[in-house]
């Protein structure tokens, strides 16, 4: 363990320091997104500029929506269940900030270390839908309610596949540790050549490309955005919210892109490391202390690559119909990803 | 057993969860809302989760939470909501024959009582807790796969038939 991190450090100052950097892995990427990407590059691609006032080149657009979303009057339905109304938006945020507890910046940087974090991801990540639902139903608005149910319905159904393209990379790495897996990517190498390490990308292309749709759809973006369809629905179960509510759910929604993106980057682009073999490194304990500073950033640049994939796939479709997205899921990612599983695990026990 | 060994923070954890999750569980059956009702067993069944944490049963932990509060429960909100679920307080949700379920309960308890106080008698699962560490899944896996092969399957199966049945039971033609 890293002197920096673990050593002598009280348990609460621990604790204060694991909050704090969770912070800081939820809000920076969303924000970075949603200015770099929503603002500027949307933006650019509809050929017109974006935000320019506030600040130079727009850059202080951020703080200004925030401030316009803090001010806005807190309006509950006068019909809604007040309670629930009120707790869903902070259940949905929730589980965006249980999954970045998972993800690991470096040999050291980690907030946990669990032994089953692929799994404990995939588990957390479905709780944003109990949120989903419970805002929709507690708006007390058929509009809310049909796109809670939609939201519903699409998130168990891209679930299962998300969760079977990630199988193929739990088989090839023969670990469910999300450092195991980084480690298992940077210290292999191609048919004996380590000069690149072995990002599984290059073995489990069918995976990741289903694990990026699954993404989406998970995070509702444009081609799966059915459930805040804003012709048919008005904006689904973000309908009543309004101000801090409705900036909660904003703020989830593109930290969980966030958030996706890095364990995305974890899972198939080799997460922090750099291929081991370019400084002689045997394994995890061999590593660098400065890899600690350059970790999260190598990370935080293939986080930001994922993330512009997802955006510009956001802004280039139409959404689908409603019974072609779920033939899509049931139909189509769901059978190729069961055939995925079945050659990898035979190449796994051929190799 | 003398007081430092049962102000351990497990035990300290383990009353607080427990304490919520009994509140919680009389809530289920007194609350005159079938969402509010749902959302407290929702409290339930993710302080089981929390008890198998305090245990480092991290694997059993975390498929507690996929399987009853990811996909459990969600269907069963999906449902209620598709069919009924009124905002405010519902007057006829009690069954009549809702006495009936305390005896049922309370054999239950007598027979689970008996069987873990029967498989394991006096043994604890560690003597020290400091020294607690986690179950590797490949261990779990192994187990499953190896002695409980053929109870698998036979879940396995009763899955598949219950698959077969929904399919059954949806299709018109």
């Amino acid at each position: 363990m890293n002197a920096l991190l673990a050593a002598d450090l009280p348990y609460w100052v621990q604790s204060l320091l694991r909050v704090l950097g969770g912070l800081v892995a939820v809000l920076l990427p969303a924000g970075t997104i949603v200015y770099l990407f929503l603002f500027k590059m949307m933006s650019f691609m509809q050929s017109r500029l974006g935000p320019m006032e506030a600040g130079p080149y727009g850059s202080m657009q951020l703080f200004a929506e925030v401030g316009k979303w803090l001010q806005k009057e807190d309006i509950t339905p006068a019909r809604a269940d007040r309670t629930i109304f009120k707790i869903a938006p902070l259940v949905v945020l929730a589980s965006t900030f249980l999954l970045v507890a998972v993800v690991p910046f470096g040999p050291d940087a980690w907030f946990t270390n669990f032994e089953a974090g692929v799994f404990y991801m995939l588990a957390v990540s479905s709780v944003s839908v109990l949120g989903i639902l419970i805002a929709g139903w507690s708006s007390a608005n058929k509009y809310s309610l049909l796109g809670g149910l939609r939201a519903a319905g699409q998130l168990i159904a891209y679930e299962l596949p998300m969760v079977l393209a990630v199988i193929g990379v739990i088989i090839q790495a023969g670990t469910m540790n999300l450092q195991g897996i980084v480690v298992a990517q940077n210290g292999g190498e191609i048919f004996g050549w380590n000069g690149l390490g072995n990002p599984y990308i290059l073995t489990q292309f069918t995976g990741f490309i289903i694990f990026m749709i699954a993404v989406q759809a998970e995070l509702t973006q444009t081609p799966f955005d059915m459930p805040i369809a804003e012709s048919e629905l008005v904006s689904g179960y973000m309908t009543e919210y309004s101000g801090f509510r409705f900036l909660t759910f904003f703020i989830a929604e593109f930290a969980t892109a966030g958030v996706f993106s890095l364990i995305a980057s974890v899972l198939f682009l080799g997460g922090w490391g750099v291929p081991f073999a370019w400084f002689d490194w045997k394994s995890i304990d061999d590593i660098s202390d400065w890899m600690n500073v350059v970790g999260p950033l190598i990370m935080f640049t293939k986080m930001m690559v994922l993330a512009f994939v997802i955006m510009w796939v956001r802004f280039s479709y139409p959404r689908f119909r409603e019974d072609q997205l779920q033939r899509f899921a049931w139909k189509v990612l769901i059978p190729i990803s069961l055939v995925n599983i079945m050659i990898t695990a035979i190449l796994k026990v051929a190799f | 057993m003398i007081a430092a060994d049962l102000l351990v923070a497990q035990n300290v954890g383990f009353g607080i969860i427990s304490l919520l999750m009994i509140v919680a569980a009389l809530r289920v059956v007194t609350v005159k809302n079938v969402v509010h009702a749902a959302l407290w067993l929702v409290i339930v069944l993710s302080g089981a989760a929390a008890q198998y944490l305090l245990l480092s049963a991290e694997f059993v932990a975390i498929t507690q939470i996929l399987v009853y509060v990811g996909a459990v429960m969600v269907l069963f909100l999906f449902g209620t909501m598709l069919t009924r679920a009124r905002i405010g307080a519902e007057s006829d949700l009690n069954n009549k024959n809702w006495a009936l379920g305390i005896p049922v309960a309370l054999l239950m308890l007598g027979v689970m009582s008996y069987v873990i106080i029967d498989g394991f008698g006096s043994e604890r699962l560690i003597e020290n807790p400091g020294d607690m560490t986690q179950v590797p899944v490949q261990v779990i896996s192994d187990d499953i796969f190896g002695p409980y092969l053929l109870p698998f399957w036979a879940l396995s199966f009763v899955l598949l038939v219950a698959v077969i049945g929904a399919i059954v039971l949806a299709r018109k033609d």
